[in-house]
């Protein structure tokens, strides 16, 4: 016989009931805070076209996905390794309103590759999107939403990263390299190598200033001053630069209004997400995690390929890292024991109780353990003709 | 909150040339790793500490966030992908090269080549670069048995002097590389431990210059 049939694939992993009651006690409140602001769930399938489902998010999200092929039709489809595109979708093609759209999702999704610290491949993913406004107004509104759901979870000394992927993409465009040179040039400003960005763009022949500006994002990250730094230093690039910082300026002036006290910090050469973003990227970190625990930002006509070009902007995060890193309360909830006897007003005491919301344990013929051992804090006993509470 | 800054440094070489550079920026260990067995060394400052560990584990290290800082050979990163890593500085130290070798006057083989390496991934995506298949056999050592065991037909290794080719026989052949360290940093660690990270980057590239 095989021993080790009760192992999980890796990065697969079971929630156990202290952890489960922690998790879903903390996705009714998100949930339930989400609809104060407006926003309405919605649940697309786990499983769909791999043709509606990778549009327009790029090779990375490709590589995250598990495919098998329908039986019905022959066409391949994919297991969700991203919500957002499919909530794109349901704005998009769907819902067709032409007002502002709010929605919220949660739900597992599935990567091919481990990712992050804790090396899973079954997160469950939560976020917020907001489709139909293009001002800085609905982004901030989707940062503060982000900070809420992570002071929810309990999480402390947050801190926040804000980018914004258009100054980038207007350098490179006016820099005029070849699709490789670009892509080589994109991998060495992610990892901030300057010695690397220097050469590919001392080889490539791009105009001084654009290579000077280019050279220069890797270095313009810090407090809010980099924004005017930027300014200095791109300010021949033109209106979409200038227009690129004003709109984060705008976000940051606007979320420091609101929470005067969280950490902001700024980095110009962040690029993730580049493939779909259009605008302010942000993420959030906390002290001892090497990588963002929650991300978002602007990704305008993402519904084009759908039939609709819609401003969007929206955040998500993973509720099991949301759960390792909170403070929850670890206490057992309580229950009540009651004793294997066949009588009526035994039965409708524990009705009565179930119904005011206390967790009733009917004892079962021939079980003799210990109700503690069962959780329970109480029992119920005879009292005359009636059932009485008391503690164990 | 810690505001613990955390060093990644690998014995020998890569050790003993960061020393200066860090001398400069006012970081002194207060033990030497060649003689303590600790492998956590407290410097003269009390919130800055220094690891010392593999050098292949460096860059995991740092990915992390178990370490802030880290010096690693470009070797060790182009082998790593360099994810989840800045490296924004070069800091010239422990500089050698990247090297195809094989038999001094040995022709190329039809067919599929046999390439011995501890590098897997730089080795593949060169290769693959040029249009080659080859199959690669990961060796953890002693690269230059692989030709005159007949394990391989080349090998894909460091080369400083080249003094350890020449006396098994081989030569270089292709220069696949300019290798040297890098100071990398973990990218929370940028962004939450900014000022001070950054301060040490700045001194640490002084001291290069």
């Amino acid at each position: 016989m095989k021993s080790d049939r009760w192992l999980l694939p890796e990065g697969i992993e079971e929630v156990l009931p202290k952890q489960a009651r922690r998790l879903e006690a903390l996705r009714r409140r998100l949930l339930d805070m989400y609809a104060g602001w407006g926003y309405e769930l919605v649940m697309p399938p786990m499983i769909e076209y791999l043709d509606s489902l990778l549009t327009g998010t790029g090779h990375d999200l490709d590589l995250q996905t598990f495919k098998l092929t329908d039986q019905l039709t022959g066409k391949l489809m994919g297991l969700r390794a991203d919500m957002t595109p499919q909530v794109a979708r349901i704005d998009a093609h769907t819902l067709k309103k032409a007002c502002p759209t709010r929605l919220c999702y949660i739900g597992s999704v599935l990567h091919t590759r481990p990712d992050g610290f804790a090396g899973s491949r079954s997160p469950i993913q939560v976020g917020a999107e907001l489709y139909g406004h293009s001002g800085s107004e609905s982004d901030v509104e989707v940062f503060r939403l982000m900070l809420e759901t992570l002071r929810q979870s309990g999480i402390a000394n947050l801190y926040f990263d804000l980018g914004h992927v258009g100054i980038y993409r207007h350098l490179i465009e006016a820099a005029g390299l070849s699709p490789e040179q670009q892509g080589e040039l994109f991998a060495a400003l992610q990892r901030k190598a300057i010695p690397e960005i220097e050469q590919l763009l001392g080889g490539a022949a791009v105009d001084k200033k654009i290579a000077a500006g280019l050279l220069g994002l890797a270095n313009l990250n810090g407090d809010e001053n980099v924004i005017d730094e930027a300014r200095r230093l791109l300010g021949f690039a033109g209106e979409g630069v200038g227009q690129a910082l004003d709109n984060l300026q705008a976000v940051a002036e606007q979320i420091k209004r609101c929470e005067p006290s969280i950490p902001l910090h700024f980095d110009l050469a962040e690029l993730r997400g580049y493939n779909y973003h259009t605008g302010v990227v942000f993420a959030a970190y906390v002290p001892g995690r090497g990588q963002s625990i929650a991300q978002g930002g602007r990704y305008d006509d993402i519904g084009q390929v759908f039939g609709r070009a819609r401003p969007a902007t929206g955040f998500s995060t993973d509720l099991k890292t949301l759960i390792d890193l909170g403070d929850g309360e670890a206490s057992a909830p309580g229950a009540i024991y009651a004793p294997h006897e066949n009588e009526t007003a035994l039965r409708e005491t524990i009705e009565q109780l179930r119904r005011q919301g206390e967790r009733v344990i009917s004892a079962l013929p021939g079980d003799n353990s210990d109700p503690q051992q069962l959780g329970c804090d109480r029992k119920l006993v005879r009292d005359g003709k009636a059932w009485q509470i008391v503690t164990i | 909150m810690s505001e613990q800054l955390t060093i990644a440094l690998s014995k020998g070489r890569i050790y003993k040339e960061t020393l200066p550079l860090l001398k400069h920026a006012g970081i002194e260990p207060l033990d030497d790793p060649e003689t303590s067995r600790k492998l956590i060394l407290d410097t003269n400052h009390d919130d800055i500490k220094l690891v010392i560990i593999r050098a292949t584990d460096v860059p995991t290290y740092v990915q992390y966030g178990a370490a802030d800082i880290g010096v690693a050979g470009k070797d060790v990163l182009m082998e790593h992908g360099g994810e989840g890593l800045y490296e924004p500085l070069d800091l010239k130290i422990a500089q050698c090269k990247m090297m195809i070798a094989g038999p001094e006057g040995a022709t190329v083989p039809e067919g599929r080549l046999r390439i011995c390496t501890k590098y897997v991934n730089v080795a593949r995506r060169y290769f693959a670069e040029q249009g080659k298949q080859v199959e690669i056999i990961k060796l953890y050592g002693s690269m230059e048995l692989g030709p005159i065991v007949g394990l391989s037909d080349f090998i894909v290794d460091l080369v400083d002097t080249g003094n350890t080719l020449k006396a098994n026989g081989l030569a270089p052949l292709e220069h696949m590389a300019e290798i040297s360290s890098r100071l990398i940093v973990n990218k929370a660690s940028m962004k939450m431990k900014h000022a001070r990270v950054k301060a040490l980057i700045d001194r640490i590239g002084e001291a290069v210059n």
